[in-house]
């Protein structure tokens, strides 16, 4: 409970106005996996507002996949909750996760190289795509109105990011910016109230950056969901995180508005090391 | 439907309809002119039952993207259950192709019980270790079925396993007789029965790969994490894609053993499975086109190569590689479109590529 108090949520900036007097969309507490006696993450908190754009930072190996991992439940955590919405998320395996609320990409792109771009949007529309095996089957009315309405949605999500014109490429083929926003697309269509990006603009050039930044609050904006992002261009986080949260060696260091963050010296010395060389 | 989006799979798919049916009416023309070889004439029903084990082996192997070895084992068990059904039903009912269907429907229904009771265990597994067990499944099926005696009289039907233990009135007969296999089949199976098994086969199986059950088991092969994190339940589509694959598997046996008076377990060992992955995989995984054509030229061959009988595994095996080559090679495909090469060009062409390789 004490812990509770000591760490608010990341965010005291925006998040205090818009999010004020709704419950946090995600809130985990003392968070922790062992493997084998290493502890990867360990006491992790962390509440995210309902539509809060929030950072999670650090150096390399510090943690912060395996951080996205366990609320995704690709691994179990050994130690602490998740609740999602208020919801316990224990026991959940990664399928009901995400049908509970959270989409994901990946840092090394995951996507289904081999189908077509709206196949991939079509696949995070999988469980809002109401026909049975049989129905497609058979080819019975359901199925083509519902692949129409996929269809649809799809480019319409693609148009977020002005994909529609490369629907029928191939995903694997795209260059590898727009494979990063086709992954973006493809967890968005799965409705989730929380998206977890792991480095959305990895590989991406200043230009590109600049535009996913926009895309991001543009996100926020249209579709009112929380977003959590690792990433390492911290350019991009100190612009759009309204909260930011730093982890080093699986422990959070330290939290609060970029601003706190950037004056943390703790945070230096662990992360931002260089600029005092600047 | 919006036919921007669709045109090319939808285009490909006519094809691929547009080939067996042509290919199936040459064929009856053919025959009507009495202008086919008595032994390519008794080999149609089996390559039928051939395409329908390619494609669907293909539906496991080149959608799912699962390597499987016990395809026979599934065919033995719609074979056996449907040959016994078609029995039963022959009774009471006079129609061939009606008892065809029913026997087909069992033996579908029976390979696809098979297949979910093989594939909950199996499908935990991925790879290697997934190709292994179902090696190892497809031999127990067939060392069950080479120890199965089923009899039937009138009061029904009677199994018994390894000894034959039967207690069946005088007017009983002998349908599963352990190793000597199936007894006195009706031979039922004819080549447009045949031809109707393969065009439902492939209107299901490519109506399944464009819907999104289809999509599911495709993104299963291309990224199991991915397909997870989107909310695909990973283990339901595999199943899926491998039962409804056994069991089409199961009504190609059936079109097989009612082709012949007498089936042995034993023919559909490994060397079977071997055979229909060869036809997958030199057609080209997931290419149901390629599947067909494998199948039926690989089924023809021997038969044709039987002048040479020498030097019949020689050429089989050449033959093999040549058409491996060509189907993979974009430039040996261009070269072959463009008439430029013949068999000796492939050999030129050869350490060429390697040269490029290694440089």
């Amino acid at each position: 409970m004490q812990m509770a108090k000591m760490v608010p949520i990341p965010s005291t900036g925006l998040l205090t106005e818009r999010d004020l007097g709704t419950a946090p969309i995600l809130e985990a507490t003392h968070l922790g996996i062992e493997f084998g006696g290493l502890k990867a993450v360990d006491d992790f908190n962390i509440t995210v507002g309902r539509t809060e754009i929030a950072g999670l930072i650090g150096p390399n190996g510090a943690g912060k996949t395996t951080v996205f991992n366990l609320l995704t439940k690709v691994y179990q955590p050994t130690h602490g909750t998740i609740l999602l919405d208020g919801k316990d998320t224990h026991g959940m395996n990664a399928i009901q996760v995400n049908k509970a609320g959270i989409a994901r990409t990946f840092q090394n792109i995951r996507l289904f190289n081999s189908l077509t771009v709206e196949e991939n949007v079509k696949l995070g529309l999988h469980n809002h795509t109401h026909y049975s095996t049989l129905e497609g089957i058979l080819r019975m009315p359901k199925y083509w109105q519902e692949e129409k309405r996929a269809h649809e949605r799809a480019l319409e999500l693609l148009s977020i990011f002005d994909m529609q014109d490369l629907a029928d490429h191939k995903a694997g083929s795209l260059p590898y910016g727009a494979q990063r926003r086709l992954e973006i697309v493809r967890a968005l269509a799965t409705e989730p109230k929380l998206l977890l990006l792991d480095e959305p603009a990895a590989g991406m050039n200043p230009s590109e950056t600049a535009e996913l930044m926009e895309n991001i609050r543009k996100i926020r904006d249209t579709f009112q969901i929380a977003i959590l992002l690792i990433e390492h261009d911290m350019q991009l986080v100190m612009n759009i995180c309204e909260g930011i949260a730093v982890l080093n060696y699986g422990k959070i260091i330290a939290k609060g508005t970029p601003e706190e963050i950037q004056a943390n010296p703790q945070v230096i010395e662990a992360y931002l090391g260089k600029k005092k060389e600047d | 439907m919006n036919l921007k989006t669709m045109n090319k799979t939808t285009r490909s798919n006519m094809i691929t309809y547009l080939m067996v049916i042509v290919a199936f009416v040459i064929v009856q023309v053919m025959m009507a002119g009495g202008n086919i070889s008595s032994s390519l004439k008794g080999q149609l029903v089996p390559i039928c039952a051939y395409i329908v084990m390619a494609i669907s082996l293909n539906l496991t192997v080149g959608v799912l993207g699962e390597l499987s070895l016990g395809h026979a084992g599934f065919m033995s068990a719609g074979a056996f259950s449907g040959v016994v059904a078609a029995q039963c039903f022959s009774q009471n009912i006079n129609n061939p192709v009606l008892v065809l269907i029913l026997a087909m429907i069992v033996g579908g229904i029976v390979a696809a019980i098979v297949g979910v009771l093989v594939g909950v265990p199996v499908l935990r597994l991925s790879g290697d270790y997934l190709a292994i067990v179902t090696l190892a499944f497809g031999e127990i099926i067939k060392g069950i079925v080479n120890n199965l005696f089923v009899g039937l009289d009138s009061n029904g039907l009677h199994f018994c396993m390894i000894k034959n233990t039967l207690e069946m009135d005088t007017d009983g007969k002998l349908l599963i007789n352990g190793p000597m296999g199936l007894l006195g089949i009706p031979r039922i199976a004819t080549f447009t029965m045949g031809f109707v098994l393969i065009m439902v086969c492939l209107i299901v199986i490519f109506n399944l790969v464009n819907s999104k059950s289809g999509r599911a088991i495709m993104a299963l092969r291309d990224n199991k994490i991915a397909a997870q994190s989107v909310g695909i339940n990973v283990t339901n589509y595999k199943l899926m894609a491998f039962v409804i694959s056994a069991a089409m598997a199961g009504m190609a046996g059936v079109l097989f053993a009612t082709n012949f008076s007498t089936v042995v377990a034993s023919k559909f060992d490994i060397n079977t499975s071997i055979l229909v992955l060869v036809f997958v995989v030199l057609g080209g995984l997931g290419n149901m086109r390629g599947s067909i054509i494998a199948a039926t030229v690989l089924t023809v061959l021997p038969e044709m190569l039987r002048e040479f009988s020498e030097y019949r595994m020689l050429v089989y095996a050449i033959v093999l590689i040549v058409m491996m080559l060509a189907t993979n090679n974009p430039t040996l495909k261009n070269a072959l479109g463009s008439f430029g090469a013949k068999v000796t060009g492939i050999f030129k062409k050869k350490p060429a590529k390697g040269d490029n390789a290694n440089g």
